[in-house]
């Protein structure tokens, strides 16, 4: 541990079992698809087979007639909206983009585009029906590529999209179609100068696949539309009141009619913020005057579902000889899917923000292809960005004849150093995070044997403020009932009743926490961005507070005291001693036994919207194998230092880095979407979209730093997303490492590194 | 409306014979989730590769999305709901809260009948045991760290 002026925490770093572990391990936690309701019917959709094609008509008629099909819907059932930038969580949509996503319209965009919907009696009868669905389409020429995209000869998907310019200096775009949504440009200092002054110049050019968030648990969507015009919708994704304000905006519905029911969530990973079946079952509510219950098959999720942007990058450092960066310029086109709106703003703006760099510009470009809308995935855009950077600063090192670490550390950002807006950073522990990982036993460690190597690589993410709300009620048990409304999507029940014990003075099993419904709570933004145990943290921390007053308010009543005289400390009111000497002292226990006497109990309610960042850095240090024989990489040892500011419950801190690291082992090494030239997609299936399992993998082994975060009571910072950062990088120099080769796009598989070490004929 | 694909299902499930309206088209997974309001095993994909639906099935492991629900009659299915006890969580189910092996846990149900099937079948297995046999089993939050250290530390509590 770096810091050393952590306060005593009683419950904050501890390990309590979670209040919703034992529902989880016998089964009855009920996720999206486990709900049943009276009368409810079974939804299907019909998925585009081209990746191109305009829908030149449907007809549903036989569909309609099959015995058991209780409605049909296509586009044509949506209201018609105006255009415009509807907040969707982690990022905006266009709402009639939304539309065209959810039902197309015109035309399809990708393979397995939505084109119509049936509720049936079963699933199986919704499945017949489907089949009886006639679409007429007029197949256009498709674009997979972000590059062939970019192009004045490509394919065009939007006839109306004209590039938005946000960069000084950059002639406003030509008024003509084009796939290139956003021209946006960072820019501090005077790169030129920047170059002049290096001794050495290094430019790499990149490319990574696009990537799924493999949530094991496909989307879904249940609807009941009764007969008062209220939506019910049941469904697991991140954000209960963005999907309520999204159905609002794509169903021309006033919010307040709709409730979102947030059901247990079996992952997201930024990938259930957009909406995909619930307005389709609400529809389809309308039409049957039944519940209609929807989920997607998982090849469904893989064609249509959000991956992250596949990207092409191209990175350029300067250095004087001691490693001293002296500018830095990147260029990286990402590509959205089939509407605009990639993650290339924050990829931006992460790619170099470990390193203090005075002159840098970095050029983002946001890109439609005929692939699914890409949706947030973990740390959004800054993998891609940090894998080329991290690349190109270990081949820097290597010209250098410089330790990797020593060249990062040579330029850390750090308190005071700008990023890459020109903005002065907070307190960081990107710096103590690159000490940490010089230091550590594992970097410091001999590695030998064949074809074995090292790899290391650094990685950045924001971590999110936004809002959240919570009630608590203190019950005469002396129990705390903490009403939340922020999805728990891996333990977040379980941080915020801890962070309000410690507040209280109590123990985590004296809170007990619920998550709750879009009506019966306070506005709460998306879980995502690791933003909801450092918000609602404040939270936890502003109802502590309320209920710590109150108790002492009641307490200085009943004694007839000043309040001013009454103290709260450690779960125990105190007042001044009685005239005899007695000490005025009541735990919590035994004040809450007394409220219903003295005015009844006490419900406090919070809303925080402190919009600050809890900035984190990761380095990860990885120890590796090639197979030359099958191509197969086996990782031997992994280390995830992180600085997660304070850890609220360790063990969901270190799940978090651990299962961060392992969704970019997956993106260094085996997964990508595979389309063929006609882009269809041709490998969506867990088994051919290779994920880790567990005989891939070693123990991951965690170091966390803890650089308190000033801006919360608690120093949180967000952990969830930054551990996703620097996998592809550190692998692909430890790869360089083994075997001698740069890489240069992700993922390396076995067939990539076969292509290399087999004789060339 | 037709029900013409509809048969009885006789099957003793966590222990309980129950006979319940099937579809001949059912898989085992859609007969227990739909029919039988069993929805402990849970649908990840729906052909045999991510083990989420995994239930014993006369004692042996099987993804129940694999098995058609006409090919079970009379036999004995333990899904995730029938591994605790009346006196209490199994030690395996204990493990998994305590070593905090679950983040989300949609593929909770499934790790733990595998792990079950596991230790009946080598009540000692060494982490690499355990990382071979739970290979079908996907799980996308953890890095199967803290899982592999449950199904170990449960191999240890049960044979003391």
């Amino acid at each position: 541990m770096v810091a050393t002026d952590k306060p005593a925490y009683r419950v904050v770093g501890t390990r309590p079992i979670r209040p919703d572990g034992t529902d989880k391990v016998t089964g009855r936690a009920a996720f999206g698809a486990d709900i049943k309701l009276e009368g409810m019917l079974y939804g299907a959709i019909l998925r585009s087979p081209h990746a191109h094609a305009r829908v030149r008509r449907i007809d549903t008629s036989k569909a309609e007639a099959l015995p058991g099909v209780f409605a049909v819907a296509t586009n044509a059932d949506f209201p018609r909206v105006e255009s415009g930038s509807l907040n969707i969580g982690e990022g905006t949509a266009n709402p009639v983009w939304l539309i065209d996503n959810l039902l197309a319209g015109e035309k399809v965009l990708y393979h397995g585009h939505a084109v119509a919907a049936v509720a049936a009696v079963d699933q199986h009868v919704a499945e017949d029906a489907l089949q009886l669905i006639d679409v007429e389409y007029e197949v256009l020429p498709a674009v997979v590529d972000v590059r062939e995209a970019m192009l004045d000869t490509a394919p065009i998907l939007h006839d109306d999209l004209r590039t938005a310019v946000r960069a000084a200096g950059v002639p406003a775009a030509p008024d003509r179609p084009t796939n290139i949504a956003l021209h946006m440009r960072l820019e501090k200092g005077d790169l030129e100068a920047g170059f002049a002054d290096a001794d050495v110049v290094i430019e790499r050019e990149y490319e990574t696949s696009m990537f799924h968030q493999g949530y094991i648990e496909p989307q879904n969507g249940s609807a009941w539309w009764d007969q008062d015009d209220n939506i019910t919708i049941w469904t697991s994704v991140q954000g209960s009141f963005n999907t309520r304000d999204q159905l609002a905006a794509v169903l021309k519905v006033d919010p307040s009619r709709i409730k979102v029911v947030p059901m247990e969530i079996g992952g997201g990973f930024g990938g259930k913020n957009p909406i995909y079946l619930e307005p389709v079952a609400a529809i389809l509510s309308r039409k049957s005057k039944r519940p209609v219950k929807m989920w997607m098959s998982r090849d469904a999720v893989f064609l249509a579902t959000g991956p992250t942007s596949a990207t092409y990058s191209r990175v350029k450092i300067g250095a004087k000889r001691d490693g001293t960066f002296t500018a830095a310029s990147a260029y990286l086109a990402f590509e959205a899917g089939a509407y605009p709106g990639s993650p290339v703003g924050a990829g931006a703006q992460c790619a170099f923000a470990p390193y203090s760099i005075p002159n840098q510009t970095v050029d983002g470009f946001d890109v439609v292809v005929n692939g699914p809308k890409t949706a947030a995935y973990r740390a959004p855009g800054a993998p891609a960005a940090a894998y080329a950077v991290e690349a190109t600063i270990n081949e820097l090192a290597e010209m250098l004849q410089m330790d990797p670490m020593d060249v990062r550390l040579k330029n850390a950002s750090r308190e005071g150093t700008t990023n890459a807006v020109g903005a002065p950073w907070p307190t960081i522990g990107a710096e103590a995070v690159m000490q940490a990982v010089k230091n550590h036993p594992h970097y410091t460690s001999e590695l030998q044997g064949e074809d074995v190597g090292r790899g290391v690589a650094l990685g950045f993410w924001f971590n999110g403020g936004m809002e959240s709300s919570g009630t608590a009620s203190v019950q005469a048990d002396g129990r705390v009932s903490l009403i939340l409304g922020t999805v728990d999507i891996g333990g977040s029940r379980a941080s915020m009743a801890m962070q309000l014990a410690e507040v209280l003075g109590l123990t985590m099993d004296d809170v007990n926490p619920h998550v709750v419904d879009s009506d019966s709570v306070g506005y709460n933004a998306t879980t995502g961005g690791s933003r909801v145990t450092f918000q609602g943290g404040w939270v936890m921390h502003d109802l502590g507070m309320a209920i710590r007053q109150q108790m002492q308010a009641r307490a200085a009543a009943m004694w007839d005291v000043s309040p001013d005289d009454v103290e709260y400390h450690d779960g125990y009111i105190a007042g001044p001693n009685e005239v005899s000497g007695t000490p005025r002292r009541l735990s919590f226990k035994e004040m809450a036994a007394k409220l219903p006497a003295t005015g009844g109990l006490i419900t406090v309610s919070a809303t925080s919207r402190r919009n600050t960042q809890g900035p984190a850095f990761a380095g990860h240090i990885v120890d590796l194998k090639v197979d030359r024989e099958t191509g197969k990489v086996q990782i031997l040892r992994y280390t995830a230092v992180q600085d997660v500011g304070t850890a609220i419950h360790p063990s969901y801190v270190e799940g978090q880095i651990q299962g961060g690291a392992v969704q970019g082992i997956g993106m260094a090494l085996s997964e990508e979407y595979v389309y063929d030239d006609q882009g269809h997609l041709r490998n969506a299936s867990f088994l051919d979209y290779r994920m880790p399992v567990a005989n891939d993998l070693p123990m991951i082994d965690v170091q966390m730093v803890e650089v308190p975060n000033p801006g919360h009571p608690f120093g949180v910072r967000g952990v969830g997303e930054v551990p996703i950062v620097p996998p592809q990088a550190a692998i692909r120099n430890a790869l360089k490492d083994a075997i001698g080769v740069n890489f240069y796009r992700t993922p390396v598989s076995p067939r990539v590194i076969l292509d290399e070490l087999l004789p060339k004929d | 409306m037709t029900m013409t694909n509809t048969f009885v299902l006789h099957a003793i499930i966590n222990g309980e014979e129950r006979e319940f309206l099937a579809d001949q088209r059912d898989s085992l997974l859609e007969a227990l989730r739909e029919r039988a309001g069993i929805r402990g095993p849970k649908e990840g994909c729906n052909n045999g590769n991510c083990g989420a639906c995994s239930v014993l099935l006369d004692g042996r492991l099987v993804n129940s999305c694999l098995v058609m629900a006409a090919e079970v009659e009379g036999a004995e299915i333990t899904t995730v709901e029938g591994i605790a006890t009346p006196e209490g969580l199994d030690p395996i189910q204990q493990a998994f809260l305590e070593e905090a092996a679950l983040q989300c846990g949609i593929c909770t149900p499934g790790f733990i009948v595998a792990t079950r099937a596991l230790l009946e079948e080598n009540p000692h297995p060494t982490e690499e045991e355990a990382r071979f046999w739970l290979a079908g089993n996907l799980c996308r939050c953890t890095g199967y760290d803290k899982i592999i250290r449950a199904v170990l530390k449960a191999a240890d509590q049960k044979g003391s």
